[in-house]
């Protein structure tokens, strides 16, 4: 990108935040009367007290750009010389605004009482930061090393393929790898690989008992997108063309996502819109996968968690894609003792790590205030452990809990179901053979 | 007298005339520049038909959600309570109700002078309590404008000239009710050119929002 980064400038930032703006922007912009109630939403603010962190502030460059140049009263103003530029160090200083503060978590868009889907414009604004040479260094690196190598974290398929080995070693199952034809094929995030490696292992001893076919795929493992993350186009979609290209290999007629939260969002629901067409196969997040098979009766569980658990629903897959009721049916199936935080599914608070943040080494002072959000609401329902279903959100508790000395082990659900699977009768498995 | 009988008719006539005009092209005008951009196809398979929640939201919205409300009770509240009262006053005072019927011809029951009279006084109040809520709170001390400070005295001005020119605490009337339809009409000329277009706008704001959250699932 270094060589690309010679011609970011200026005015290419301000063509992409033209380029940017739709009917939905104008209506949002329109419709502001700065109420400020966006900001008793991001924790962010409330975690710092800090207005300048107010959501509706962070689109100010946006927001520039359309009152002069896509409205009649700030061509007016333009003209009389009154327009308020975007200047080069307008957007450095909006710089930590639009990543280091934000998550893109959207629960502004959710509480703003004029309707405002802020965490769409910061998408769109996001854009124009990258085109103008104005995102972190972090998230820059990151996206380098996605496209270079497939994985946001430079990590290769042989890390993955000793990882495969190892869950083959201890379930006795075969990992199926570029297979045809079957169900579904499976991404992986590389934070789950590296630090959840238990995913994997949960899934295929979960798919077996299922009797579900599916498979990874050496040219695609990687469901993450570095590129919707920091805000650019071009590489988030051939971050995607990769996924589709290796589920069309396959043939496989749905992908799963994984436990995830942005990589879900951007495959689910950003993908087919950056390549321009729909998708010859179905996506789903690894918890509708698992609830529709509880729901087909294919999970057969035995035993419950009797310890008091409570969940942490991932923005990206609870308020930005509504997979709410699903984890909480895997609860009921495998936990005794489960209790709801106050706010949740749609209004959940998030952990403070997504959107790149986590990404973005610079923020993670920022990172950990917001994270004191969730930190209070883990300890109004005192759970001896909490359960998650995001790499990203399950990294972040983990470090914050641990930042504040607090004792609440973080679990991810799939593995927990995995944990709770009937054993198959081990004569029925001989019968076919005999 | 004379004088203000000739600013009054000036309001009424010439002005109100200029006012109506600048406010209907200048609002067909914003409404042209946001639907004019309209929005890319979405290829996303949906999960639900997005007209519905969307018109759903333009309801829902109206209320903020429990955890909101907590954390922002004097926004809500008072915002409310302005809202509603503003409201009041233009809809059902029945000469207000009166020149509606002179412009589009239609019209609906009034609510007595005194219950106007103490809602306008509701109003007023509130209208000083946002006022000083701006300018005390700091995020919205931070993030307002001159333009936030514009819209207030305008809205502010139009309802204490009603009140002034009600109880005639200005005189001679003409020149009272001459102020207050000359507020009025700043108000309509300023409205498409300021945030004041929320009036119209939320709604189609309020409409994609949810739109877009009810194609993924959620009731926004």
């Amino acid at each position: 990108m270094s060589a690309q980064e010679s011609t970011l400038s200026l005015e290419r930032g301000l063509a992409a935040f033209r380029a940017e703006i739709d009917a939905p922007t104008a209506a949002f912009f329109s419709s502001c009367v700065h109420c400020g109630i966006c900001a008793q939403s991001c924790p962010f603010y409330l975690e710092t007290g800090d207005p300048k962190y107010t959501p509706i502030l962070k689109l100010e460059p946006l927001r520039r750009v359309w009152e002069a140049e896509f409205t009649l009263w700030g061509r007016i103003k333009r003209l009389l010389g009154l327009e308020q530029k975007v200047t080069d160090a307008m957007l450095a200083e909006w710089e930590e605004l639009l990543y280091d503060s934000c998550s893109m978590c959207g629960r502004c868009s959710l509480v703003c009482p004029v309707g405002n889907d802020l965490a769409y414009m910061i998408r769109k604004t996001r854009e124009g930061m990258v085109q103008s040479g104005h995102a972190p260094e972090g998230l820059i690196n990151a996206s380098i090393r996605a496209v270079t190598t497939g994985s946001p974290m430079g990590l290769q398929w042989k890390t993955l393929a000793v990882q495969i080995k190892h869950v083959e070693a201890s379930t006795g199952l075969e990992v199926p790898i570029d297979k045809t034809g079957v169900d579904y094929m499976v991404l992986l995030s590389s934070m789950e690989i590296i630090n959840f490696p238990e995913y994997l292992e949960a899934i295929t001893k979960i798919f077996d008992h299922a009797g579900v076919t599916w498979t990874l795929s050496t040219e695609c493992f990687e469901a993450t997108n570095a590129g919707i993350q920091i805000g650019n186009k071009d590489i988030a979609a051939q971050l995607v063309e990769r996924v589709v290209a290796a589920a069309e290999k396959l043939k496989v007629p749905n992908v799963i996502s994984p436990e995830c939260g942005h990589a879900f969002t951007a495959i689910r629901w950003e993908g087919p819109n950056l390549i321009g067409r729909r998708y010859p196969f179905r996506v789903f997040h690894i918890v509708e996968v698992l609830e529709t098979l509880r729901a087909a009766g294919r999970l057969k569980t035995e035993g419950k968690e009797t310890d008091r658990l409570s969940m942490h629903d991932p923005c990206n897959l609870a308020r930005k894609s509504g997979v709410i009721q699903q984890q909480r049916n895997l609860m009921d199936l495998v936990a005794d003792d489960f209790v709801d935080l106050k706010e949740h599914g749609r209004y959940q608070w998030c952990c403070g790590a997504g959107g790149g943040v986590s990404s973005n080494e610079r923020a993670e002072p920022l990172k950990m205030a917001a994270f004191k959000r969730k930190k209070a609401q883990i300890e109004e329902v005192e759970p001896a452990r909490m359960v998650t279903m995001c790499a990203t959100c399950r990294t972040q508790l983990e470090e914050g809990l641990e930042e504040f000395n607090m004792d609440i082990p973080v679990v991810g659900l799939t593995e927990m179901i995995a944990d709770h699977l009937v054993e198959k009768d081990a004569t029925a498995e001989e019968e076919p053979q005999a | 007298m004379s004088q203000a009988m000739d600013f009054l008719l000036w309001t009424k006539g010439p002005m109100f005339t200029i006012a109506m005009v600048i406010f209907a092209v200048g609002l067909l005008a914003r409404l042209v520049e946001i639907f004019v951009l309209g929005r890319a196809t979405n290829y996303a398979e949906p999960r639900a038909n997005e007209w519905l929640p969307g018109f759903r939201t333009v309801l829902t919205r109206t209320v903020a959600d429990p955890g909101t409300f907590e954390r922002a009770p004097f926004n809500v509240v008072v915002g409310w309570v302005w809202h509603i009262g503003f409201l009041m006053a233009l809809l059902l005072f029945i000469p207000h109700i009166e020149l509606i019927k002179g412009v589009l011809g239609i019209s609906w029951p009034g609510l007595a002078n005194p219950v106007i009279d103490f809602f306008t006084a509701v109003t007023l109040l509130s209208l000083v309590a946002t006022l000083v809520h701006r300018m005390a709170h700091p995020v919205k001390r931070h993030i307002s404008t001159v333009e936030d400070y514009l819209v207030w005295t305008i809205v502010f001005l139009v309802v204490l000239t009603g009140y002034l020119a009600y109880h005639r605490l200005v005189s001679p009337y003409p020149l009272a009710l001459g102020m207050h339809i000359l507020c009025a009409e700043i108000f309509l000329i300023m409205l498409p050119f300021t945030k004041l277009t929320h009036i119209f706008t939320a709604f189609i704001a309020r409409w994609y929002n949810g739109a877009a959250f009810g194609r993924k699932g959620v009731q926004s």
